[in-house]
């Protein structure tokens, strides 16, 4: 099902001049989509109706296509990110010591479950899969600023470095 | 020449911990001090030891400094570098010992490791093709295009005894010969599966990471025996270091003409192109990652027809994995019998384990086939932190299982894990203390597998969601006896009917569980207990009162009013009230708060 679109399309003439460069560059290598798809999410960071539209057009390929792609990889977002991305990793290295209660220490201190974005648009969260930081378990990204071996009291002080 | 080289890491681990901060610092002192045509600093892969990274390692004395931050470089350039005075303090002290500093081979983490896929790792300058051939590297293609027939090549893949070290453990020389037929008439493909996506799992990123050229070699002898010009390597997005290396390795072997056109001039063409994940687990399944470089949804369809009949674009196709890759060039150089002579009887040569959770040494290690879980654990890992009891050690990530201490002792290998009710799956070792619910650890898997099935087939979408829901139930004290066998019923049937990898392998970490702690299940179910302290539904918070001050802090934090008590009084729980938020455990300054 689709979630509630929450912030109304923005995208600029350059954004779309740049997405038709690159779907024009693309378009005649085999198994193209998602390649496209992935530099059009790099373009607008999120992949709205809109921006899957145009890609299905240009394509000459069914909207459902492009949408079924967009939904079955958890890399392809319909909503806007929040401006600091928090993922924490539930990996199971990170796991075992303790990220669940990480995550839960976030969802509750930024009022937000997962996969959300505060209505102010300043962070989102999501859990992640493996950043492959196993050595420095539990972790967690903010943006590409890693944070290891976090305990629960951490998560104050680094979330007001953002504030 | 220099005259000192320093290697410092710059994997994803150490990475994480700085250490590029650490390396622009170096170089800045180096050339403070005016070395800089004296001591080369060279940006290496993993080295393996990650739970100490930084790390550096100085040549050729050979001196690892570990957990390196910014501020201690000045004095490591002054003193080792320019007065020749190694800083013992910042050593990794396992190497320091009353007659000075030891050898790194002589240390417990890597004394019993053997490297073959990992041998360049944490040497080479992985974004330099030279230091790549400088190692040997590209050295097996030249041999197998310019004096083995592609035939020859199966056959010494078939006699080494390699098996996939993506998980399900098939002969890789089998592969490539069902793939080998009709040669030079047919387009066909060779596929790399790099979209490592057991949580937990990392040897081989760190390979693309330290080593990206030996995957673009193996890959090319693999084209040249089964008769394919083109590969693809299918790597996760979320490794972005890997894919920036890979990229600029390929560049790097086009321009030098080991890809592309007429390689060494023997009139054969290969190539490789990248293709990125997108997050998607069942993408590591093979037909669902052919699928998936096909641009669709990555979901699996059934077999046979096999890849090597019908794989990528429909075209006769192999997919190996990255640890499977980086031993071929080594087995070509070396020969069958070298590989077959390390490992056990059906399990030849060694693996690659990414040591993770409660263990000292977390990290990369590789190990001959046929080591012991007790010699992975307790001598190259360090043991267990804190003084804690080990519990199970976790292989095989979602598809795998729980392996008690009882079974520390069975040798590795891919059919002894099988045996045991595990898997040796890509390589993952996870290590739990007694602190690690097991009935916990089965739901967290199975909501993994819930989240990742890809819905195609109704065993797998909807039967694991319902051993999910079974498992929650108990995990909040609300499970039967009943339930239990349920969930085994349900565990076999779904074992026995899914379409794929994915939804055959997803009971494992319960039905492994069940087998060795069932005993927890049924502390959950009868009385209503978690063993280890992890289900809150079933904890019971309480206070001390010895150790109770009465500050009355506990009160005021409690979000629901549940603690009683008035100030230089002992305070006390009530247990109707509680929510177990632990919140008033987390603010108690005497440790006076408890659960049980």
């Amino acid at each position: 099902m689709e979630k509630k679109q929450t912030v109304p399309f923005q995208g600029t003439k350059e954004q779309e001049a740049q997405l038709l460069s690159v779907i024009e560059e693309l378009k005649k290598e085999k198994g193209c989509l998602m390649t496209i798809m992935q530099r059009a999410q790099e373009i607008y960071g999120y992949l709205p109706i809109e921006v899957q539209t145009m890609i299905a057009d240009q394509l000459e390929i069914p909207l459902e296509k492009v949408y079924g792609v967009a939904t079955f990889y958890s890399q392809f977002n319909l909503n806007p990110k929040g401006k600091y991305q928090i993922s924490v990793c539930l990996g199971t290295a990170c796991y075992v010591k303790g990220s669940g209660e990480i995550y839960n220490k976030l969802m509750e201190k930024l009022g937000i479950k997962g996969g959300e974005c505060t209505p102010d648009g300043k962070f989102s969260l999501d859990a992640c899969r493996c950043v492959g930081a196993c050595g420095l378990a539990p972790v967690m990204m903010i943006n590409d600023e890693v944070y290891g071996r976090l305990t629960v009291d951490d998560i104050d002080g680094i979330l007001e470095k953002y504030q | 020449m220099f005259r000192s080289h320093v290697l410092i890491c710059g994997g994803t681990g150490c990475t994480s911990s700085g250490s590029q901060q650490v390396a622009a610092k170096l170089e800045e002192e180096i050339k403070r001090q005016g070395l800089e045509k004296e001591v080369a600093v060279v940006k290496t892969g993993c080295h393996g030891l990650c739970a100490l990274g930084p790390i550096m390692i100085v040549y050729p004395e050979a001196v690892l400094y570990s957990m390196v931050k910014a501020e201690d470089i000045p004095e490591i350039v002054e003193e080792h570098l320019l007065k020749g005075r190694v800083v013992t303090r910042l050593v990794y002290q396992e190497t320091v010992n009353a007659e000075g500093i030891k050898s790194l081979n002589d240390t417990d983490f890597y004394k019993k490791q053997h490297r073959i896929a990992l041998r360049n790792c944490g040497v080479i300058n992985p974004e330099n093709i030279e230091e790549y051939i400088g190692t040997g590297g590209y050295e097996a293609l030249g041999k197998v295009l310019t004096e083995m027939t592609p035939d020859e090549v199966i056959q010494v893949i078939l006699d080494s005894g390699l098996r996939g070290r993506g998980g399900a453990g098939f002969p890789t020389g089998l592969k490539w010969k069902f793939a080998s037929g009709n040669r030079g008439n047919v387009q066909k493909y060779v596929c790399c599966n790099a979209d490592e996506g057991d949580p937990g799992a990392f040897m081989d990123r760190s390979v693309l990471e330290g080593d990206p050229h030996v995957v673009l070699e193996a890959m090319a002898i693999a084209g040249y025996a089964i008769g394919a010009s083109q590969g693809y390597i299918y790597v996760r997005a979320e490794y972005p270091i890997a894919v920036e290396r890979l990229k600029i390795a390929i560049a790097q072997a086009r321009e030098y003409g080991l890809l592309g056109k007429d390689i060494f001039g023997s009139g054969f063409d290969f190539d490789i192109d990248l293709r990125l994940g997108a997050g998607a687990f069942v993408c590591g399944e093979e037909t669902a990652l052919m699928t998936s470089i096909e641009g669709n949804r990555g979901e699996p369809r059934p077999r046979p027809p096999f890849p090597a009949v019908k794989g990528l674009f429909e075209k006769p196709t192999i997919l190996n994995n990255v640890e499977t890759y980086a031993n071929i060039p080594q087995i070509i150089l070396n020969g069958p019998e070298w590989f077959a002579s390390m490992g056990t009887e059906k399990s030849k040569g060694t693996k690659v384990f990414a040591l993770g959770g409660k263990i000292h040494n977390t990290g990369l290690v590789e190990i001959p086939m046929g080591t012991t879980l007790r010699t992975i654990i307790e001598e190259i890992g360090g043991g267990i932190p804190n003084g804690k009891k080990f519990k199970a050690a976790q292989t095989g990530g979602p598809s795998g299982g729980c392996i008690p201490a009882e079974q520390m002792d069975v040798p590795i290998d891919y059919d002894n894990l099988i045996a045991i009710g595990s898997m040796m799956g890509s390589g993952g070792l996870i290590v739990m203390d007694e602190d690690n619910c097991m009935v916990d650890i089965a739901k967290f898997f199975l909501e993994f597998t819930v989240d990742e099935s890809c819905g195609k087939c109704t065993p797998c979408r909807i039967g694991t969601k319902r051993m999910y829901e079974i498992l929650d139930k108990i995990t909040k004290g609300q499970g039967t006896l009943e339930d239990i066998d349920k969930l085994e019923e349900l565990a076999y049937y779904i074992k026995e009917n899914a379409l794929c990898g994915l939804g055959q392998t997803a009971p494992n970490p319960v039905l492994s569980t069940l087998r060795y702690f069932r005993d927890e299940y049924i502390a959950h179910v009868v009385d209503k207990k978690c063993p280890a302290g992890v289900c809150k539904s079933l904890l019971t918070y309480k206070i001390d009162p010895d150790k109770c001050k009465g500050c009355t802090l506990c009160a005021r934090t409690c979000p629901n009013g549940a603690i009683e008590g008035t100030v230089r009084e002992v305070h006390v729980i009530n247990t109707e009230k509680c929510i177990k938020c632990g919140a008033c455990m987390e603010k108690c300054r005497f440790g006076a708060i408890y659960k049980e």
